[in-house]
């Protein structure tokens, strides 16, 4: 019935190329796309272009459910709003209470870990974004939302709300982000559980969460908290993530079926955070592929092992200090400001890869204060109290000079950096890492230097910072 | 009007993906016909030389630049489902209603096979037995995508 009409069409048009012809440009053109696409990054202006061109598209579907939201805002009485007026004050004062404590919270926080200073928030700036009401692809988890590189989004940037984690910025075009959730199938995170510390990978079901590589054995419960562990190179440390509602072992599976749900309104939410992290930040992001690291060093030998820490030799500088670290060999022979911090990042890498970002990160961070040595020296012999290198005598002065003279060399290749690191630590912790971001304490590796010490300490905290990110 | 129905097509393809974007509740998503394959199916048989494959690959670029999806992939299914239909366009117009939805379901699960495949071969697969749903109710509409579609470019 429909086309026996309007069969003698065909006639009267133009003879083009033969359809086939047409389609196999076609295809060949379109394999080429997806080729290009997948293996490597050349067509990621296309694609941002392409994105650019969807975008008023996609605002202009999502106008009708924009429109309708408008109206139920405007058509609200004034009770409804007096109301959410009342509830929002009780909400903020509720806050505002709980961050009373925050700082000395903070302050005594540092003083545990023996920072001078308390640590700045791993948030450095955030944004806030809205949800575009599109439908991208009905079987994967993934919300549009109308921020994109003009606001200075990136690709693989962690995205929050206020209860917890969504997900992260896949493909960014310049006013928009298609951000994958974090219940996404092909979404895999890296998580803790809070109250054991225990690391483990949180893969999207689709509904909810699953922690698919825990053994039956691993100690986990209904209602655990899963924060984000930093590992991964995205998500920060300590970001909540969800909990665990249902765990079940069965004797012939030899690992746990672990189910969690999300903690954030994750199709729900209509407003997101887009947030900025400090790099030089302990918490920050991390990364543990393994794609930085350089391995097979010949340079890099085991070194004796000292038969005994000797305390007392610390406070002479100039003098050989021994730093002996807990299953790393690290023996410096270098006076002890640099002794201490490297075994404070040698004992780091021993530990776990976390720990040694932390350790030897924090030092890092702290040694761009004006008491560098000091901070950087306290921090490692606080990582690592078995070095018996308290390093007291460290002189703090030079460090601050270096720092202050070294300031044009702050933007120096971290390459130099890690130069200036394997001497003075020779450890694994801070020579096998390739330090790829300028390190923060990098002033130190091609400054004048005033003092062998001062300039060593941070240099030492500067490639162990790089093997960090 | 009835020899250039290309304005016809670019306006009938862009309400379509309006369509295939529109956000609704979950399972009105998995049961929504795929509107865009089904207007290049339509053009592809009513009117094979005004360029029903172009229209394929294009309106499949436009769906891999919403879906995110990589780049190519609608646009090599929607042109090679257009390419059998533009062939067989003779056969397929002579076949009462019935027998078309028919063709049209087996079009629409090579399209889907299609994306199926290269979600695959890309490491990106999807195994969600409910996509195979829209080659159902794709089959179903086809009369009334017909009956909507005529209306712009219909002789008298």
């Amino acid at each position: 019935m429909a086309f026996g009409v309007s069969a003698n069409r065909s006639s009267s048009s133009s003879r083009g190329p033969s359809p086939g012809f047409r389609f196999t440009l076609y295809a060949i053109f379109a394999v080429t796309l997806m080729y290009l696409d997948q293996r490597g990054q050349w067509l990621s202006e296309v694609r941002y272009a392409l994105q650019a061109a969807a975008y008023p598209v996609q605002l202009a579907v999502s106008s009708p459910s924009a429109a309708w939201r408008w109206l139920q805002e405007a058509s609200r009485t004034r009770e409804a709003l007096r109301a959410e007026n009342e509830r929002l004050r009780a909400r903020q004062r509720e806050l505002e209470l709980r961050t009373l404590r925050y700082q000395a919270l903070a302050r005594e926080n540092a003083e545990l870990r023996g920072l001078r200073d308390a640590l700045p928030p791993v948030a450095e700036k955030w944004l806030v974004a809205e949800v575009i009401n599109v439908a991208p692809n009905t079987f994967r988890h993934s919300v549009l939302i109308n921020r994109g590189t003009r606001n200075g989004v990136f690709k693989g940037q962690a995205v929050l709300d206020d209860q917890g984690l969504i997900g992260q910025t896949a493909h960014v075009g310049p006013w928009s982000a298609e951000v994958i959730l974090i219940t996404d199938q092909e979404h895999a995170l890296p998580v803790q559980i809070e109250r054991t510390g225990l690391r483990t990978i949180a893969v999207g079901t689709g509904e909810g969460l699953a922690l698919p590589y825990l053994p039956a054995n691993a100690d986990v419960q209904v209602g655990d908290l899963l924060i984000t562990s930093g590992l991964g190179g995205v998500f920060p440390h300590g970001y909540p993530v969800g909990r665990v509602s249902a765990v079940s072992r069965e004797s012939v599976q030899p690992l746990a079926q672990v189910r969690a749900a999300p903690l954030a309104r994750i199709d729900r939410a209509r407003e997101v955070m887009l947030v900025w992290f400090r790099e030089e930040h302990p918490a920050a992001p991390g990364s543990t592929t393994g794609a930085d690291l350089l391995t097979g060093d010949p340079k890099i030998q085991p070194q004796p092992a000292p038969a005994r820490p000797k305390p007392a030799e610390s406070a002479a500088p100039g003098d050989d200090a021994k730093a002996p670290a807990a299953s790393q060999v690290a023996s410096s022979r270098k006076p002890d400001g640099a002794a201490a911090s490297a075994a404070g990042s040698a004992t780091g890498a021993a530990r776990a890869p976390t720990a040694d970002s932390n350790g030897s990160a924090r030092a890092a961070l702290h040694s761009a204060n004006p008491s560098g040595a000091a901070s950087a020296a306290g921090a490692s012999g606080n990582a690592a109290p078995a070095t018996g290198a308290p390093a007291t005598g460290a002189p703090a002065t030079g460090a601050t000079s270096a720092r202050e003279t070294g300031t044009p060399a702050a933007s120096a290749p971290a390459a130099n950096a890690r130069e200036a690191g394997r001497p003075a630590g020779n450890a694994p912790g801070s020579g096998t890492r390739s330090a790829n971001t300028p390190a923060a304490g990098a002033p130190a590796a091609g400054s004048p230097a005033p003092n062998d010490a001062g300039t060593q300490a941070p240099a030492g905290a500067a490639s162990g910072q790089g093997g960090a990110r | 009007m009835n020899r250039e129905p290309r304005l016809w097509m670019a306006f009938t393809a862009l309400v379509a993906l309006f369509l295939s974007v529109l956000p609704l509740p979950r399972w009105l998503e998995i049961v929504r016909p795929a509107f865009l394959v089904l207007t290049v199916l339509y053009f592809s048989i009513s009117a094979p030389r005004a360029g029903g494959i172009g229209l394929g690959f294009f309106a499949g670029l436009a769906l891999d630049a919403f879906q995110g999806a990589v780049l190519g992939q609608h646009a090599l299914a929607l042109s090679l489902v257009a390419y059998i239909m533009v062939r067989e366009h003779q056969k397929i117009r002579s076949k009462p209603a019935f027998q078309q939805s028919l063709i049209v379901f087996f079009a629409l699960i090579a399209y889907e096979f299609t994306v199926f495949a290269i979600d695959g071969w890309t490491g990106h697969p999807i195994t969600d037995p409910l996509r195979w749903v829209h080659t159902v109710t794709g089959a179903l509409a086809w009369p009334i995508a017909i009956a909507l579609l005529e209306r712009g470019h219909a002789p008298r």
